[in-house]
């Protein structure tokens, strides 16, 4: 492996964390809204005037934490050190309970549900992409062609309202709210995996629909290129049965760019999901983005974007470093 | 068959002349460009007539008897607040398309110069812009727009959110023009143009512009897409303008009310199928100049 280009990936990783966190440094600082203090009139306004003591506390670690009366640079260095650390501050609506304690709470539901839809939409919309265009496929096939391109310019999000309407509440096959039943307790149980997955199955089943049309275009894309190349000629002109030049000579080249746009879309598909949690009340990162922003709990908020950026990042640093070893025609240099 | 075609062309183009003659015969060429305009029309034509009808006044809360299923006199009906959901679908519509037009433009302008600098120029500058843009093309945008949207003050109006999307609508022009430029640069007729004493801004205007026009007009129509794409989603969220009716605030309030369980279908459909028009339009429109830009891109299947 060449020591080179791991290294310049790296670092690309670490200038995206930077650019993260300088972002999340300051803008709110350009905004000016001040999430404690509001916080503090909006309780105050409730209770007619009397504060609560953890709030006087949680002002003061707001404080300790920017240490806002040193100067800018240094809060600024502060800031990227405790980033670094993955230390994300404490919830305002929920003090003294910390960002990393909420994140880790909601991290498998969205992670659990996200990567098992993704792959499935990849390899389902992948396979039909390759089906569609290639020439032994029936005319009817061809047909879902328009069908892709409609599904794949619906938003996740939207696409989960409608089967929610159809087969949550009119037909009421699937839960209409939430990650597990209500009066049940998370526990390794066979009856409590089979209720997630009965909560789970609409929202993945939206991700899929969705995330077919856009990894089928793609693919035929792909394909369509690939027919055209010397090795299909050769492959036919070999004699070789169709079976087999479909899997192993257009496929096989075509799923290999298909997984560099897998890398890039990540970002489009985790933004795509958190909205999909906020339709379907599914307890992951999203739904509690959705009620943190509700609440204008920025910490949460920003302690959200802070970690799914670097999840993503990591993510894309591994396929990019993965990549060039099951496909030889790139070489480290190049990519 | 062709003959038949052509022999159902010709009622049409016997009223056609010139240039009319020549779009006209370009369309039924290019489908996706005819149909994707087609659909946006249609949508431009539920506006028009739309607000011929009602008055924007009638999108405001308790404009009406909330929870009503459409009539005649509501053909929507109303919402869990008394709005006229006919009412808001029309002005929702403009303002969205409004939001995606105002960030694609402001993005597409930057856009454009920064590639025209980093592509024709090239040196320290493009190396500046294309590591700033590969990186920032690496992190989610909704992500940072969901930190600009929270931190900046509450009560924002329809051309404050557009801003705030077209503070990042400018990364994807960026790099699809820069490559675009990049490939021109060397081009005979630049070299020609540069030895004939033309300087770069000349250049840039005079020559690569109006080469790169079908390029520029397809990543616009693209950037509105990602713009309303992007919109809807922080809208969908909470963060978006709480007083206007666009249609990513009508799909917030239908979250927030919990529409679907109180069984107002007439509050939630509209806004998806208006919002999914307007994806497949775009995206028709997008891929029909993409193959005006590029007629080497033949579609085979």
């Amino acid at each position: 492996m060449k020591a080179d280009y791991v290294i310049k990936r790296v670092l690309l990783f670490v200038a995206v964390i930077w650019l993260a966190a300088t972002i999340n440094f300051f803008i709110p600082r350009i905004g000016g809204r001040d999430p404690v203090l509001e916080k503090l009139i909006s309780e105050a306004a409730l209770n007619q005037g009397f504060l609560q003591t953890g709030y006087q506390q949680m002002a003061e670690e707001y404080q300790k934490k920017f240490g806002l009366d040193r100067p800018l640079i240094y809060q600024y260095f502060t800031f990227l050190r405790d980033t670094a650390s993955l230390r994300l501050g404490s919830s305002i609506s929920q003090f003294p309970v910390t960002v990393n304690e909420l994140l880790v709470n909601a991290m498998p539901w969205t992670i659990g549900m996200l990567g098992t839809a993704t792959v499935m939409a990849f390899g389902v919309g992948s396979f039909l992409g390759a089906y569609i265009s290639w020439r032994g496929a029936p005319n009817f096939v061809k047909a879902f062609v328009p069908a892709l391109f409609t599904i794949s310019a619906i938003p996740y999000y939207l696409l989960g309202l409608v089967l929610l309407y159809i087969f949550a509440f009119t037909l009421s096959w699937f839960p209409i709210f939430g990650g597990y039943d209500a009066g049940t307790f998370p526990e390794w149980s066979v009856s409590f995996i089979l209720n997630i997955l009965k909560h789970s199955f609409l929202p993945a089943l939206s991700i899929v629909l969705a995330g077919i049309g856009f990894w089928a275009l793609g693919m035929r894309a792909m394909m369509v290129t690939m027919q055209g190349e010397d090795y299909m000629v050769q492959a036919d002109a070999l004699g070789l049965k169709d079976r087999r030049i479909f899997w192993k000579y257009a496929v096989r080249n075509a799923i290999l760019p298909q997984s560099t746009a897998f890398a890039l879309s990540l970002g489009h598909v985790v933004s795509g999901a958190v909205l999909v949690e906020v339709i379907f009340g599914y307890p992951g990162i999203g739904s509690l983005l959705f009620l943190a922003i509700r609440e204008f709990d920025y910490f949460v908020i920003s302690g959200i974007v802070l970690i799914v950026i670097v999840a993503i990042a990591l993510a894309m640093m591994i396929i990019d470093l993965v990549y060039p070893l099951i496909d030889p025609r790139i070489t480290y240099a190049k990519a | 068959m062709a003959l038949a075609a052509e022999r159902a062309g010709f009622g049409i183009e016997r009223f056609l002349s010139g240039n009319a003659l020549l779009t006209y015969r370009y369309m039924r060429r290019n489908p996706l460009l005819l149909g994707g305009l087609a659909i946006l029309l249609a949508l431009f034509l539920f506006w028009a007539i739309g607000s011929l009808i009602v008055s924007p006044e009638e999108t405001k809360p308790l404009a009406a008897i909330p929870r009503q299923k459409p009539s005649m006199e509501f053909p929507l009906g109303t919402d869990e607040v008394g709005r006229n959901i006919f009412a808001v679908m029309v002005s929702g519509t403009a303002l969205t398309l409004r939001i995606g037009l105002i960030a694609g433009a402001v993005g597409l302008a930057i856009g454009a110069i920064i590639a025209f600098i980093a592509g024709y120029y090239g040196g320290v500058a493009d190396t500046i812009i294309r590591g700033t843009v590969d990186t920032l093309q690496t992190v989610p945008q909704l992500l940072i727009l969901i930190i600009i949207a929270a931190s900046v003050r509450s009560g924002l109006n329809v051309d404050q959110m557009a801003l705030i999307i077209a503070t990042l609508a400018w990364i994807t022009p960026a790099r699809t023009i820069r490559a675009q430029v990049l490939t021109l640069r060397e081009r005979t007729y630049i070299d020609i143009a540069r030895q004939s004493g033309m300087s770069g801004l000349e250049i840039i205007f005079k020559e690569l512009m109006p080469n790169l026009m079908p390029y520029m007009v397809a990543s616009f129509v693209l950037a509105v897409a990602s713009a309303i794409l992007a919109s809807i989603g922080l809208e969908a969220l909470g963060l978006g303008p709480l007083e206007s009716p666009t249609l990513g605030m009508t799909i917030y309030w239908n979250i927030y009310f919990g529409s679907l369980l109180l069984g107002l279908w007439w509050w939630w459909a509209p806004p998806i199928i208006i919002i999914v028009l307007l994806f497949v339009g775009l995206f028709l429109v997008t891929a029909g100049l993409d193959e005006w830009a590029n007629p080497r891109l033949r579609r085979r299947v």
